[in-house]
């Protein structure tokens, strides 16, 4: 007897099978350039740059020096009279006939990167809670119409406004600031936070509210105490999509930072080697530019994947 | 604990007027249910007590003191909502505490788990105080509803159908204990039903509101024997009230009445009976029995008491109780 005891929702051997090896090889496609970038970190500069690609290689920490140093070339003579290397990097960097020369501005770079994300994905998701709270509650004249616009900046590439903003931020004093990064990638942040979290916010019930009300709580109270908490999954989305964003923003970097607030997008394909790029450089820089975003996006990973609450409303 | 009045209050809804013209009393310590159906009006009176709604015209007062502008928070009552709202992100415990932590309150860590647990024993939820809010049956979830409500001494506990999702047997204990809870508190209690049930076993007055206007406001007993129309005598009383058409039938008019109201324990069968009906169908109730009976253009019901079986197309005789018959005038309104 072939056992076929199973609910007609519940999907068969077969189709599982299918449905996991699609999902492998779509895996696989889309992590073949991250993995390539992870590998080319590990390689000697030379190696990194060897026609035919080398898929087995000797893996060195070559790049990830040169991410945070910066060398001269010296004469096997000076070389020779230097006392003996200290660290294991300066060994690295002596084989190669240089020696470090400094810090590279990496770290600072990285930093910046992490103020500007961070800010700007509070600061969005904060006023557009505050916003998408106030569309989804209130009799707001011309409700639909105001949505519409905040919308309509989203309908052009934000590129396209670079320039006035350039003269813009020049005249006030935010060029190459990390306020001014941080208002800009948030403005264009909000739009979609509005939209998203107002779609989260129509969700929940205004009974909490009302109960929390009549619980001796003010408007605000209530908001902080009892809507925040249940709209988590449509927080954890929008902060991820902000996060992304403001984290890989490059354009507006370029042009608008350059020493004191530049983040790293702009700076890591910047880093030049002897004779050209660095790509074990570069390869070590994006994967540690990868780092934070995906640690971000797991932890809150699982506050979307909990779904929307299940109320104890009754409908 | 105070009383409250509303005065000449109005609130429309679009265009659908969902209150007309209210007036209500509801003194210190009374037990108040407003009765009515669906879109009678019920819950927009609720919520205007509350102060979750403006009312478009007209004043409320808590005592004497008028309180239109004054903010939920600050009206101090609290509310079952029909659709009962538990904080889900909270234990029972930390939802029954709730409006003790609020900044109007801020009762110390001892007091609040004092009355948490009081108010838990009483409604029978202590074991259930560390659970998740949404881990509840729906009977334990309204049960913690309703102890939100009483945890603290609001000026008037406002109740919108909150037995209403229960099933019969735990209703009816509630009912019970409810009314208990009430007298022990001396609260003000104004509770909004359809079912006439907890409006007669609970209530120390009823208002019977219809389309936004209140119908008639009484005791239980008054409403029922003394109802100014047709359509508060429909609302109270299982199996309804019998209204005959006086043109379809040989109950004597008296002055302009068009219809007759009698309630089916007033109707009984015996061979002196001046009506000849047919038995349509019988339904036992246990001490009682239902009989729907007709005759050549009226329907009715009646109620009886005795044991005899009764048999269905048979032909008896009945007899009305004059003493208890309502008569009314073409609009529905008593004579």
């Amino acid at each position: 007897m072939v056992d076929t005891s199973r609910s007609p929702t519940e999907s068969s051997g077969f189709s599982r099978k299918l449905a996991a090896l699609i999902i492998i090889i779509y895996a696989v496609v889309t992590l073949i350039p991250i993995t390539w970038i992870i590998l080319t970190g590990f390689k000697s500069v030379t190696s990194s740059i060897t026609y035919p690609p080398e898929v087995f290689f000797e893996p060195s920490l070559e790049g990830y020096v040169n991410l945070f140093t910066t060398r001269t070339r010296q004469s096997q003579e000076y070389l020779e009279a230097l006392p003996p290397p200290e660290t294991w990097y300066e060994e690295l960097v002596r084989s190669r006939e240089m020696v470090i020369a400094g810090p590279s501005k990496f770290f600072g770079r990285y930093a910046n990167s992490l103020i500007i994300g961070f800010g700007a994905t509070f600061l969005s998701v904060f006023l557009g809670a505050l916003a998408a709270y106030a569309f989804s509650r209130f009799k707001i004249p011309l409700k639909d119409d105001l949505m519409f616009f905040i919308l309509s900046t989203r309908m052009f590439p934000p590129i396209a406004v670079a320039v006035p903003i350039f003269i813009m931020y020049r005249k006030i004093g935010l060029g190459d600031t990390h306020l001014g990064m941080i208002i800009l990638y948030t403005v264009v942040n909000l739009s979609l936070a509005v939209w998203l979290l107002k779609g989260f916010m129509d969700e929940i019930p205004r009974e909490y509210e009302e109960a929390a009300m009549i619980d001796g709580y003010t408007r605000m109270g209530a908001f902080f105490k009892i809507v925040l908490p249940q709209a988590t999954t449509g927080i954890a989305a929008t902060a991820i999509f902000c996060m992304i964003f403001s984290w890989n923003e490059y354009a507006f970097a370029v042009l608008l930072t350059q020493f004191n607030a530049q983040t790293a997008p702009p700076f890591i394909p910047t880093i030049i080697g002897e004779g050209g790029q660095d790509w074990s450089a570069i390869g070590a820089g994006t994967t540690l530019f990868l780092i934070p975003v995906m640690i971000f996006t797991v932890v809150l990973r699982k506050h979307l994947l909990r779904g929307i609450t299940f109320g104890a409303v009754r409908k | 604990m105070a009383s409250i009045k509303l005065e000449n209050v109005y609130k429309n809804f679009g265009k659908t007027t969902a209150l007309k013209n209210l007036n209500i009393e509801i003194f210190n310590g009374e037990f108040f249910v407003l009765l009515g159906p669906t879109g009678a009006g019920k819950t927009t009176t609720l919520r205007i007590i509350s102060g979750l709604e403006q009312p478009d015209r007209g004043k409320i007062f808590f005592d004497k003191e008028i309180m239109n502008d004054v903010q939920p928070a600050f009206r101090d009552t609290s509310y079952v909502f029909q659709q009962f709202s538990l904080y889900p992100h909270y234990s029972v415990y930390d939802n029954l505490a709730f409006p003790l932590r609020s900044p109007l309150r801020k009762e110390k860590k001892e007091v609040i788990d004092k009355k948490v647990t009081e108010i838990a024993k009483l409604l029978k939820i202590d074991s259930k105080l560390k659970n998740k809010a949404t881990q509840l049956s729906g009977g334990e979830m309204q049960r913690v509803s309703l102890g939100r409500a009483l945890v603290r001494n609001p000026n008037i506990y406002l109740m919108d159908e909150p037995l209403s999702s229960l099933d019969a047997k735990l209703r009816e204990e509630l009912r019970i204990e409810l009314k208990k809870i009430q007298k022990d508190l001396n609260a003000t209690i104004l509770y909004v039903t359809h079912d006439h049930v907890e409006a007669t076993t609970m209530a120390d007055r009823i208002g019977v509101l219809k389309d936004g206007v209140l119908s008639q406001v009484g005791t239980p007993e008054e409403i029922y024997d003394n109802p100014n129309s047709i359509y508060v005598a429909n609302r109270l009383g299982s199996p309804k009230i019998n209204i005959f058409d006086l043109d379809k039938t040989k109950i004597p008019s008296k002055n302009k009445a068009t219809h007759a109201g009698i309630r089916p324990e007033d109707i009984s069968i015996t061979n002196k009976g001046n009506y000849d009906v047919y038995i349509e169908t019988v339904e036992l109730l246990g001490a009682e029995t239902v009989i729907s009976f007709k005759s050549d253009n009226v329907n009715g019901m009646l109620l009886t008491q005795t044991s005899d079986t009764f048999e269905e197309g048979k032909k008896i005789k009945i007899a009305l109780n004059n003493k208890k018959m309502l008569y009314f005038d073409n609009n529905g309104m008593r004579i």
